[in-house]
Protein backbone atom coordinates (compact mmCIF):
# COMPACT_ATOMS: atom_id res chain seq x y z
CA UNK A 1 0.00 0.00 0.00
CA UNK A 2 1.27 3.44 -0.90
CA UNK A 3 1.42 6.22 1.66
CA UNK A 4 -0.27 9.50 0.95
CA UNK A 5 0.28 13.08 1.90
CA UNK A 6 -1.70 16.22 2.73
CA UNK A 7 -0.94 17.63 -0.71
CA UNK A 8 -3.96 15.93 -2.24
CA UNK A 9 -6.32 17.78 0.11
CA UNK A 10 -4.82 21.13 -0.89
CA UNK A 11 -5.33 20.34 -4.57
CA UNK A 12 -8.97 19.62 -3.81
CA UNK A 13 -9.61 23.03 -2.33
CA UNK A 14 -8.25 24.87 -5.36
CA UNK A 15 -10.34 22.88 -7.80
CA UNK A 16 -13.47 23.76 -5.84
CA UNK A 17 -13.19 27.37 -6.95
CA UNK A 18 -13.46 26.41 -10.61
CA UNK A 19 -16.62 27.14 -12.55
CA UNK A 20 -18.92 24.35 -13.65
CA UNK A 21 -17.14 22.60 -16.46
CA UNK A 22 -18.75 20.03 -18.66
CA UNK A 23 -17.51 16.50 -18.55
CA UNK A 24 -15.71 14.63 -21.23
CA UNK A 25 -18.22 11.80 -21.44
CA UNK A 26 -15.95 9.77 -23.68
CA UNK A 27 -12.87 9.70 -21.46
CA UNK A 28 -11.86 6.34 -20.00
CA UNK A 29 -10.74 5.75 -16.43
CA UNK A 30 -7.49 3.97 -15.64
CA UNK A 31 -6.18 4.46 -12.10
CA UNK A 32 -2.42 4.67 -11.44
CA UNK A 33 -1.90 3.67 -15.07
CA UNK A 34 -2.89 0.10 -14.19
CA UNK A 35 -6.38 -0.41 -12.73
CA UNK A 36 -8.89 -0.36 -15.58
CA UNK A 37 -12.29 0.83 -14.46
CA UNK A 38 -15.47 0.03 -16.37
CA UNK A 39 -17.44 3.28 -16.24
CA UNK A 40 -19.87 2.40 -19.04
CA UNK A 41 -21.43 -0.97 -19.77
CA UNK A 42 -24.68 -2.63 -20.83
CA UNK A 43 -27.47 -2.26 -18.28
CA UNK A 44 -28.07 -5.40 -16.20
CA UNK A 45 -31.08 -7.45 -17.31
CA UNK A 46 -33.33 -6.36 -14.43
CA UNK A 47 -33.28 -2.72 -15.57
CA UNK A 48 -32.90 -3.20 -19.32
CA UNK A 49 -36.51 -2.07 -19.76
CA UNK A 50 -35.58 1.42 -18.54
CA UNK A 51 -31.87 1.86 -19.40
CA UNK A 52 -29.68 0.59 -22.25
CA UNK A 53 -26.39 1.31 -20.57
CA UNK A 54 -25.18 2.16 -17.12
CA UNK A 55 -22.67 4.93 -16.50
CA UNK A 56 -20.51 5.74 -13.51
CA UNK A 57 -20.88 9.22 -12.00
CA UNK A 58 -17.21 9.72 -12.97
CA UNK A 59 -18.25 10.23 -16.61
CA UNK A 60 -20.36 13.23 -15.65
CA UNK A 61 -17.67 15.14 -13.82
CA UNK A 62 -15.36 17.85 -15.17
CA UNK A 63 -11.96 16.98 -16.66
CA UNK A 64 -10.20 18.26 -13.54
CA UNK A 65 -12.35 16.21 -11.19
CA UNK A 66 -11.97 13.16 -13.41
CA UNK A 67 -8.19 13.51 -13.39
CA UNK A 68 -8.00 13.60 -9.60
CA UNK A 69 -9.24 10.03 -9.55
CA UNK A 70 -6.68 8.78 -12.06
CA UNK A 71 -3.77 8.78 -9.64
CA UNK A 72 -3.94 7.84 -5.97
CA UNK A 73 -1.58 10.69 -5.08
CA UNK A 74 -4.11 13.19 -6.45
CA UNK A 75 -7.13 11.48 -4.89
CA UNK A 76 -7.81 13.03 -1.46
CA UNK A 77 -10.07 10.05 -0.66
CA UNK A 78 -6.93 7.94 -0.36
CA UNK A 79 -6.08 9.79 2.86
CA UNK A 80 -9.09 8.03 4.38
CA UNK A 81 -7.78 4.72 3.05
CA UNK A 82 -4.44 5.44 4.66
CA UNK A 83 -6.08 6.18 7.98
CA UNK A 84 -8.10 2.95 7.76
CA UNK A 85 -4.86 1.02 7.17
CA UNK A 86 -3.78 2.00 10.67
CA UNK A 87 -7.16 1.03 12.10
CA UNK A 88 -6.97 -2.29 10.24
CA UNK A 89 -3.93 -3.42 12.18
CA UNK A 90 -4.77 -1.84 15.55
CA UNK A 91 -6.20 -4.14 18.23
CA UNK A 92 -9.44 -2.93 19.79
CA UNK A 93 -12.13 -4.24 22.16
CA UNK A 94 -12.20 -6.81 24.96
CA UNK A 95 -10.69 -9.56 22.77
CA UNK A 96 -7.62 -7.48 21.96
CA UNK A 97 -7.83 -8.30 18.27
CA UNK A 98 -7.42 -6.25 15.12
CA UNK A 99 -9.01 -6.79 11.71
CA UNK A 100 -5.61 -7.99 10.52
CA UNK A 101 -5.52 -10.75 13.15
CA UNK A 102 -8.42 -12.51 11.46
CA UNK A 103 -8.20 -11.30 7.87
CA UNK A 104 -4.50 -10.75 7.14
CA UNK A 105 -3.62 -8.08 4.60
CA UNK A 106 -6.42 -5.77 3.40
CA UNK A 107 -5.76 -7.04 -0.15
CA UNK A 108 -7.12 -10.40 0.95
CA UNK A 109 -10.51 -8.72 1.17
CA UNK A 110 -10.53 -8.12 -2.60
CA UNK A 111 -13.89 -9.32 -3.94
CA UNK A 112 -15.86 -8.52 -0.79
CA UNK A 113 -17.05 -5.02 -1.64
CA UNK A 114 -18.57 -5.88 -5.07
CA UNK A 115 -21.19 -8.24 -3.57
CA UNK A 116 -22.46 -5.95 -0.79
CA UNK A 117 -25.19 -5.36 0.36
CA UNK A 118 -25.64 -9.10 0.84
CA UNK A 119 -28.02 -11.50 2.56
CA UNK A 120 -26.72 -12.78 5.90
CA UNK A 121 -28.19 -16.20 6.62
CA UNK A 122 -27.67 -16.32 10.41
CA UNK A 123 -28.98 -12.81 10.92
CA UNK A 124 -31.82 -13.30 8.46
CA UNK A 125 -31.31 -9.85 6.95
CA UNK A 126 -29.60 -7.98 4.14
CA UNK A 127 -26.44 -6.34 5.41
CA UNK A 128 -24.35 -3.50 4.10
CA UNK A 129 -20.57 -3.61 4.37
CA UNK A 130 -20.65 -1.21 7.32
CA UNK A 131 -23.12 -3.47 9.14
CA UNK A 132 -20.85 -6.44 8.54
CA UNK A 133 -17.80 -4.56 9.81
CA UNK A 134 -19.74 -3.66 12.95
CA UNK A 135 -20.70 -7.30 13.40
CA UNK A 136 -16.99 -8.15 13.50
CA UNK A 137 -16.32 -5.35 15.93
CA UNK A 138 -19.07 -6.32 18.33
CA UNK A 139 -19.01 -10.12 18.15
CA UNK A 140 -15.40 -10.98 17.33
CA UNK A 141 -13.48 -8.07 18.83
CA UNK A 142 -15.76 -7.12 21.70
CA UNK A 143 -15.55 -3.49 20.53
CA UNK A 144 -18.13 -0.73 20.19
CA UNK A 145 -19.88 -0.54 16.83
CA UNK A 146 -19.03 2.50 14.72
CA UNK A 147 -21.74 5.07 13.99
CA UNK A 148 -23.22 4.72 10.52
CA UNK A 149 -21.38 6.77 7.87
CA UNK A 150 -19.14 8.24 10.55
CA UNK A 151 -15.55 9.04 9.41
CA UNK A 152 -13.89 5.95 10.91
CA UNK A 153 -16.53 3.66 9.33
CA UNK A 154 -16.37 5.44 5.96
CA UNK A 155 -12.58 5.27 5.92
CA UNK A 156 -12.76 1.50 6.50
CA UNK A 157 -15.35 1.16 3.74
CA UNK A 158 -13.00 3.15 1.48
CA UNK A 159 -10.13 0.76 2.27
CA UNK A 160 -12.32 -2.26 1.51
CA UNK A 161 -13.51 -0.62 -1.72
CA UNK A 162 -9.98 0.33 -2.79
CA UNK A 163 -8.71 -3.25 -2.75
CA UNK A 164 -11.61 -4.28 -5.03
CA UNK A 165 -11.20 -1.48 -7.55
CA UNK A 166 -11.73 -2.68 -11.10
CA UNK A 167 -13.85 -5.66 -10.06
CA UNK A 168 -17.45 -5.63 -11.34
CA UNK A 169 -20.25 -4.80 -8.92
CA UNK A 170 -22.31 -7.96 -8.59
CA UNK A 171 -24.95 -7.82 -5.87
CA UNK A 172 -27.50 -10.63 -5.69
CA UNK A 173 -31.11 -9.54 -5.99
CA UNK A 174 -32.92 -12.86 -5.94
CA UNK A 175 -33.47 -15.51 -3.29
CA UNK A 176 -33.81 -14.22 0.26
CA UNK A 177 -32.61 -10.71 -0.72
CA UNK A 178 -35.45 -10.20 -3.16
CA UNK A 179 -37.94 -8.78 -0.69
CA UNK A 180 -35.48 -6.11 0.44
CA UNK A 181 -34.61 -5.38 -3.19
CA UNK A 182 -38.31 -4.89 -4.02
CA UNK A 183 -38.61 -2.47 -1.10
CA UNK A 184 -35.65 -0.49 -2.41
CA UNK A 185 -37.11 -0.48 -5.91
CA UNK A 186 -40.38 0.91 -4.66
CA UNK A 187 -38.51 3.69 -2.85
CA UNK A 188 -36.53 4.50 -6.00
CA UNK A 189 -39.75 5.29 -7.85
CA UNK A 190 -41.57 7.06 -4.98
CA UNK A 191 -42.07 10.77 -5.49
CA UNK A 192 -41.10 12.13 -2.07
CA UNK A 193 -41.61 15.51 -0.49
CA UNK A 194 -43.25 18.75 -1.46
CA UNK A 195 -41.39 18.77 -4.78
CA UNK A 196 -42.71 15.24 -5.46
CA UNK A 197 -39.52 13.96 -7.04
CA UNK A 198 -38.30 10.37 -7.16
CA UNK A 199 -34.75 9.13 -7.65
CA UNK A 200 -35.87 8.04 -11.13
CA UNK A 201 -37.10 11.54 -12.05
CA UNK A 202 -33.58 12.89 -11.73
CA UNK A 203 -31.28 9.91 -12.27
CA UNK A 204 -33.19 7.75 -14.78
CA UNK A 205 -35.22 10.28 -16.80
CA UNK A 206 -32.77 13.19 -16.72
CA UNK A 207 -29.19 11.97 -16.42
CA UNK A 208 -26.98 14.01 -18.71
CA UNK A 209 -29.18 17.08 -18.21
CA UNK A 210 -28.28 20.09 -16.10
CA UNK A 211 -30.48 20.81 -13.07
CA UNK A 212 -29.47 24.37 -12.27
CA UNK A 213 -25.65 24.12 -11.83
CA UNK A 214 -25.56 20.34 -11.40
CA UNK A 215 -24.88 17.87 -14.18
CA UNK A 216 -27.15 14.94 -13.37
CA UNK A 217 -25.57 11.49 -13.38
CA UNK A 218 -27.33 8.16 -13.07
CA UNK A 219 -26.85 8.33 -9.30
CA UNK A 220 -24.82 5.11 -9.28
CA UNK A 221 -23.10 3.98 -6.09
CA UNK A 222 -20.14 2.04 -7.55
CA UNK A 223 -17.86 4.99 -6.69
CA UNK A 224 -18.65 5.09 -2.97
CA UNK A 225 -17.33 6.21 -0.63
CA UNK A 226 -16.94 9.43 -2.65
CA UNK A 227 -14.59 12.25 -1.79
CA UNK A 228 -16.64 15.38 -2.57
CA UNK A 229 -14.94 18.66 -3.39
CA UNK A 230 -18.07 20.33 -2.06
CA UNK A 231 -17.58 19.22 1.55
CA UNK A 232 -13.94 18.07 1.30
CA UNK A 233 -14.47 14.69 2.94
CA UNK A 234 -15.38 11.11 2.18
CA UNK A 235 -19.14 10.58 1.96
CA UNK A 236 -21.20 7.46 2.50
CA UNK A 237 -24.02 6.30 0.26
CA UNK A 238 -26.69 6.71 2.89
CA UNK A 239 -25.63 10.28 3.56
CA UNK A 240 -25.94 10.95 -0.16
CA UNK A 241 -29.42 9.37 -0.26
CA UNK A 242 -30.36 11.50 2.73
CA UNK A 243 -29.24 14.66 0.96
CA UNK A 244 -31.08 13.83 -2.25
CA UNK A 245 -34.34 13.10 -0.40
CA UNK A 246 -33.96 16.21 1.75
CA UNK A 247 -33.63 18.23 -1.46
CA UNK A 248 -37.14 17.18 -2.47
CA UNK A 249 -38.39 18.97 0.69
CA UNK A 250 -39.14 15.62 2.27
CA UNK A 251 -38.80 14.12 5.73
CA UNK A 252 -35.78 11.98 4.96
CA UNK A 253 -34.53 8.66 6.40
CA UNK A 254 -31.42 8.10 8.55
CA UNK A 255 -28.11 6.52 7.52
CA UNK A 256 -28.20 2.88 8.58
CA UNK A 257 -32.02 2.70 8.57
CA UNK A 258 -33.75 -0.38 7.13
CA UNK A 259 -35.09 1.84 4.36
CA UNK A 260 -31.64 3.01 3.27
CA UNK A 261 -30.24 -0.53 3.46
CA UNK A 262 -32.99 -1.58 1.02
CA UNK A 263 -32.38 1.44 -1.20
CA UNK A 264 -28.64 0.74 -1.21
CA UNK A 265 -29.22 -2.82 -2.37
CA UNK A 266 -31.52 -1.66 -5.16
CA UNK A 267 -29.32 1.22 -6.35
CA UNK A 268 -26.18 -0.96 -6.15
CA UNK A 269 -27.93 -3.59 -8.31
CA UNK A 270 -28.61 -0.95 -10.98
CA UNK A 271 -24.83 -0.68 -11.29
CA UNK A 272 -24.10 -4.41 -11.59
CA UNK A 273 -21.35 -4.63 -14.21
CA UNK A 274 -19.74 -1.26 -13.45
CA UNK A 275 -16.41 -1.46 -11.63
CA UNK A 276 -15.96 -0.81 -7.95
CA UNK A 277 -14.32 2.61 -8.03
CA UNK A 278 -14.23 3.85 -4.43
CA UNK A 279 -12.92 5.99 -3.04
CA UNK A 280 -13.90 8.13 -6.02
CA UNK A 281 -13.75 11.90 -6.50
CA UNK A 282 -16.89 13.89 -7.20
CA UNK A 283 -17.96 17.51 -6.88
CA UNK B 1 -48.25 53.34 19.93
CA UNK B 2 -46.40 54.34 16.81
CA UNK B 3 -44.47 51.09 16.94
CA UNK B 4 -47.68 49.05 16.99
CA UNK B 5 -48.99 50.85 13.92
CA UNK B 6 -45.83 50.20 11.97
CA UNK B 7 -45.85 46.57 12.98
CA UNK B 8 -49.44 46.24 11.90
CA UNK B 9 -48.77 47.78 8.50
CA UNK B 10 -45.73 45.57 8.06
CA UNK B 11 -47.82 42.58 8.99
CA UNK B 12 -50.53 43.43 6.47
CA UNK B 13 -47.92 43.99 3.78
CA UNK B 14 -46.28 40.71 4.73
CA UNK B 15 -49.52 38.87 4.31
CA UNK B 16 -49.42 40.23 0.81
CA UNK B 17 -52.70 39.79 -0.91
CA UNK B 18 -54.19 37.28 1.47
CA UNK B 19 -57.41 39.22 1.21
CA UNK B 20 -60.99 38.07 0.89
CA UNK B 21 -60.54 37.32 -2.81
CA UNK B 22 -57.66 34.88 -2.31
CA UNK B 23 -58.56 31.37 -3.36
CA UNK B 24 -57.02 28.69 -1.16
CA UNK B 25 -55.20 25.75 -2.84
CA UNK B 26 -57.95 23.38 -1.71
CA UNK B 27 -60.65 25.52 -3.35
CA UNK B 28 -59.35 25.81 -6.89
CA UNK B 29 -60.97 23.92 -9.76
CA UNK B 30 -59.07 23.11 -12.91
CA UNK B 31 -60.66 22.69 -16.33
CA UNK B 32 -60.33 19.26 -17.92
CA UNK B 33 -57.22 20.53 -19.72
CA UNK B 34 -55.65 21.74 -16.49
CA UNK B 35 -56.28 25.48 -16.91
CA UNK B 36 -57.31 27.92 -14.16
CA UNK B 37 -59.38 30.78 -15.52
CA UNK B 38 -59.91 32.65 -12.28
CA UNK B 39 -57.21 34.84 -10.75
CA UNK B 40 -56.08 33.45 -7.38
CA UNK B 41 -56.17 36.90 -5.77
CA UNK B 42 -58.12 39.32 -7.96
CA UNK B 43 -55.01 41.52 -7.98
CA UNK B 44 -53.10 41.84 -11.27
CA UNK B 45 -49.75 40.05 -11.26
CA UNK B 46 -46.48 42.01 -11.30
CA UNK B 47 -44.10 40.64 -13.97
CA UNK B 48 -41.02 42.15 -12.26
CA UNK B 49 -41.80 40.28 -9.06
CA UNK B 50 -42.58 37.21 -11.15
CA UNK B 51 -39.11 37.24 -12.71
CA UNK B 52 -37.61 37.34 -9.21
CA UNK B 53 -39.68 34.36 -8.08
CA UNK B 54 -38.64 32.42 -11.19
CA UNK B 55 -34.92 33.14 -10.71
CA UNK B 56 -34.64 32.79 -6.96
CA UNK B 57 -33.42 29.50 -5.58
CA UNK B 58 -35.48 29.97 -2.40
CA UNK B 59 -38.73 30.75 -4.27
CA UNK B 60 -39.81 29.26 -7.59
CA UNK B 61 -36.32 28.21 -8.71
CA UNK B 62 -37.93 27.58 -12.11
CA UNK B 63 -34.64 28.05 -13.90
CA UNK B 64 -33.31 24.99 -12.07
CA UNK B 65 -35.18 23.11 -14.79
CA UNK B 66 -35.98 25.71 -17.48
CA UNK B 67 -33.89 28.00 -19.63
CA UNK B 68 -35.25 31.53 -20.23
CA UNK B 69 -33.24 33.74 -22.63
CA UNK B 70 -34.74 36.88 -21.14
CA UNK B 71 -33.10 35.99 -17.78
CA UNK B 72 -29.70 35.17 -19.29
CA UNK B 73 -27.95 37.33 -16.66
CA UNK B 74 -29.03 34.90 -13.93
CA UNK B 75 -26.43 32.09 -13.85
CA UNK B 76 -27.15 28.39 -14.43
CA UNK B 77 -30.35 27.51 -16.23
CA UNK B 78 -31.35 23.87 -16.23
CA UNK B 79 -32.45 21.66 -19.10
CA UNK B 80 -34.92 19.30 -17.44
CA UNK B 81 -38.02 21.12 -18.80
CA UNK B 82 -38.60 22.92 -22.09
CA UNK B 83 -37.13 26.39 -22.81
CA UNK B 84 -39.75 28.90 -21.72
CA UNK B 85 -39.07 31.45 -24.49
CA UNK B 86 -42.39 32.09 -26.21
CA UNK B 87 -44.47 30.53 -23.40
CA UNK B 88 -46.81 33.54 -23.55
CA UNK B 89 -47.53 32.74 -27.21
CA UNK B 90 -47.98 29.02 -26.73
CA UNK B 91 -50.30 29.23 -23.73
CA UNK B 92 -53.16 31.42 -22.52
CA UNK B 93 -53.03 33.12 -19.13
CA UNK B 94 -55.48 30.55 -17.74
CA UNK B 95 -53.36 27.67 -19.03
CA UNK B 96 -50.17 29.13 -17.57
CA UNK B 97 -51.88 29.65 -14.20
CA UNK B 98 -52.90 26.02 -14.26
CA UNK B 99 -49.38 24.84 -15.18
CA UNK B 100 -47.74 26.85 -12.40
CA UNK B 101 -50.34 25.91 -9.77
CA UNK B 102 -50.29 22.20 -10.58
CA UNK B 103 -48.56 21.14 -13.80
CA UNK B 104 -49.75 17.56 -13.31
CA UNK B 105 -53.27 18.68 -14.32
CA UNK B 106 -51.90 19.70 -17.75
CA UNK B 107 -49.06 17.20 -18.20
CA UNK B 108 -49.75 13.69 -16.97
CA UNK B 109 -47.32 12.71 -14.19
CA UNK B 110 -45.13 15.73 -14.94
CA UNK B 111 -41.83 16.02 -13.13
CA UNK B 112 -42.65 19.68 -12.56
CA UNK B 113 -43.52 20.39 -8.90
CA UNK B 114 -46.98 21.70 -8.00
CA UNK B 115 -46.50 25.21 -6.70
CA UNK B 116 -50.00 25.84 -5.37
CA UNK B 117 -50.97 22.64 -3.66
CA UNK B 118 -51.06 21.67 0.00
CA UNK B 119 -52.04 18.01 0.22
CA UNK B 120 -51.24 14.55 -1.12
CA UNK B 121 -47.49 14.61 -0.36
CA UNK B 122 -45.43 11.59 0.67
CA UNK B 123 -43.23 12.25 3.73
CA UNK B 124 -43.63 16.00 3.57
CA UNK B 125 -40.61 17.72 5.08
CA UNK B 126 -40.06 21.03 6.82
CA UNK B 127 -38.57 22.97 3.87
CA UNK B 128 -35.02 21.68 3.19
CA UNK B 129 -34.22 20.55 6.73
CA UNK B 130 -34.94 16.86 6.11
CA UNK B 131 -37.18 16.92 9.20
CA UNK B 132 -40.89 16.17 9.28
CA UNK B 133 -43.33 18.96 8.56
CA UNK B 134 -45.08 20.56 11.51
CA UNK B 135 -48.17 22.74 11.52
CA UNK B 136 -50.16 24.01 8.60
CA UNK B 137 -48.92 23.21 5.10
CA UNK B 138 -47.94 26.26 3.02
CA UNK B 139 -47.90 25.95 -0.77
CA UNK B 140 -44.49 26.45 -2.45
CA UNK B 141 -45.65 29.82 -3.74
CA UNK B 142 -48.27 32.22 -2.36
CA UNK B 143 -51.36 33.02 -4.43
CA UNK B 144 -49.91 36.39 -5.41
CA UNK B 145 -46.53 34.90 -6.31
CA UNK B 146 -48.34 32.55 -8.70
CA UNK B 147 -50.09 35.55 -10.27
CA UNK B 148 -46.76 37.40 -10.56
CA UNK B 149 -45.12 34.41 -12.23
CA UNK B 150 -48.01 34.07 -14.68
CA UNK B 151 -47.80 37.80 -15.48
CA UNK B 152 -44.09 37.38 -16.25
CA UNK B 153 -44.63 34.27 -18.39
CA UNK B 154 -47.22 36.24 -20.41
CA UNK B 155 -44.44 38.69 -21.38
CA UNK B 156 -42.45 35.85 -23.00
CA UNK B 157 -43.68 36.32 -26.55
C1 LIG C 1 -34.01 16.85 -7.59
C2 LIG C 1 -33.09 15.97 -8.22
C3 LIG C 1 -32.63 14.72 -7.50
C4 LIG C 1 -33.36 13.72 -6.91
C5 LIG C 1 -34.86 13.62 -6.78
C6 LIG C 1 -32.41 12.74 -6.45
N1 LIG C 1 -31.14 13.13 -6.72
FE1 LIG C 1 -29.43 12.05 -6.42
N2 LIG C 1 -28.31 13.62 -7.12
C7 LIG C 1 -28.83 14.81 -7.61
C8 LIG C 1 -27.74 15.67 -8.00
C9 LIG C 1 -27.88 17.07 -8.61
C10 LIG C 1 -26.55 14.96 -7.73
C11 LIG C 1 -25.11 15.41 -7.99
C12 LIG C 1 -24.77 15.18 -9.44
C13 LIG C 1 -24.83 13.72 -9.80
O1 LIG C 1 -23.93 12.95 -9.44
O2 LIG C 1 -25.84 13.31 -10.41
C14 LIG C 1 -26.96 13.66 -7.20
C15 LIG C 1 -26.06 12.65 -6.84
C16 LIG C 1 -26.44 11.39 -6.42
C17 LIG C 1 -25.52 10.31 -6.15
C18 LIG C 1 -24.00 10.37 -6.26
C19 LIG C 1 -23.52 9.75 -7.54
C20 LIG C 1 -22.02 9.73 -7.66
O3 LIG C 1 -21.52 9.16 -8.63
O4 LIG C 1 -21.35 10.28 -6.81
C21 LIG C 1 -26.27 9.23 -5.77
C22 LIG C 1 -25.77 7.86 -5.37
C23 LIG C 1 -27.66 9.64 -5.82
N3 LIG C 1 -27.72 10.95 -6.21
C24 LIG C 1 -28.73 8.82 -5.51
C25 LIG C 1 -30.06 9.26 -5.43
C26 LIG C 1 -31.15 8.44 -4.95
C27 LIG C 1 -31.02 7.01 -4.50
C28 LIG C 1 -32.27 9.23 -4.97
C29 LIG C 1 -33.64 8.95 -4.45
C30 LIG C 1 -33.76 8.56 -3.10
C31 LIG C 1 -31.89 10.49 -5.54
N4 LIG C 1 -30.53 10.49 -5.78
C32 LIG C 1 -32.76 11.55 -5.80
C33 LIG C 1 -30.16 15.14 -7.74
C34 LIG C 1 -31.23 14.35 -7.33
C1 LIG D 1 -38.15 19.93 -11.40
C2 LIG D 1 -38.34 20.49 -12.71
C3 LIG D 1 -39.21 21.69 -12.96
C4 LIG D 1 -39.36 22.84 -12.22
C5 LIG D 1 -38.66 23.22 -10.92
C6 LIG D 1 -40.27 23.67 -12.94
N1 LIG D 1 -40.66 23.04 -14.08
FE1 LIG D 1 -41.92 23.82 -15.53
N2 LIG D 1 -41.83 22.04 -16.55
C7 LIG D 1 -41.04 20.97 -16.23
C8 LIG D 1 -41.19 19.93 -17.23
C9 LIG D 1 -40.49 18.59 -17.24
C10 LIG D 1 -42.13 20.43 -18.17
C11 LIG D 1 -42.65 19.75 -19.45
C12 LIG D 1 -44.03 19.21 -19.24
C13 LIG D 1 -44.02 17.73 -18.97
O1 LIG D 1 -43.90 16.96 -19.92
O2 LIG D 1 -44.08 17.36 -17.81
C14 LIG D 1 -42.50 21.77 -17.72
C15 LIG D 1 -43.39 22.61 -18.40
C16 LIG D 1 -43.59 23.94 -18.12
C17 LIG D 1 -44.32 24.87 -18.93
C18 LIG D 1 -44.91 24.58 -20.30
C19 LIG D 1 -43.73 24.54 -21.24
C20 LIG D 1 -43.99 24.99 -22.66
O3 LIG D 1 -43.74 26.14 -22.95
O4 LIG D 1 -44.47 24.15 -23.43
C21 LIG D 1 -44.28 26.09 -18.30
C22 LIG D 1 -44.90 27.38 -18.77
C23 LIG D 1 -43.53 25.90 -17.07
N3 LIG D 1 -43.12 24.59 -17.00
C24 LIG D 1 -43.26 26.90 -16.14
C25 LIG D 1 -42.58 26.72 -14.94
C26 LIG D 1 -42.48 27.74 -13.91
C27 LIG D 1 -42.99 29.15 -14.03
C28 LIG D 1 -41.80 27.17 -12.86
C29 LIG D 1 -41.50 27.72 -11.50
C30 LIG D 1 -42.51 28.42 -10.78
C31 LIG D 1 -41.44 25.83 -13.28
N4 LIG D 1 -41.94 25.60 -14.53
C32 LIG D 1 -40.69 24.94 -12.52
C33 LIG D 1 -40.19 20.87 -15.14
C34 LIG D 1 -40.05 21.82 -14.13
Amino acid sequence: MKKFHGLAAITAASVLGAAVATADENAELVINGEIEITTRTNAPAHISDVLDEVLSGWRFRSDQTQEMEMDDFDNPGMLGVESALDTWSTADGSEGKSCADCHGEPEEMAGVKPVYPKWNEEAGEVRTLQMQVNDCRENRMGAEPWGYDKPVAIDMEALLASVSRGMPVNVAIDGPAQETWEQGKEMYYTRYGQLELSCANCHEDNYGNMIRADHLSQGQVNGFPTYRLKNTKLNGMHSRFKGCIRDTRAHTFSPGSDEFVALELYVASRGNGLSVEGPSVRN
Amino acid sequence: MKRTTITLIALLAGLGMANADTVAPADITFTDDGALAQSLTGVAGDPVEGAKVISSKSLGNCIACHEISDLADVPFHGEVGPILDGAGDRWSEAELRGIVANAKMTFYESMMPSFYKTDGFIRLGKAYTGKAYEGEVEPLLSAQQVEDVVAYLMTLK
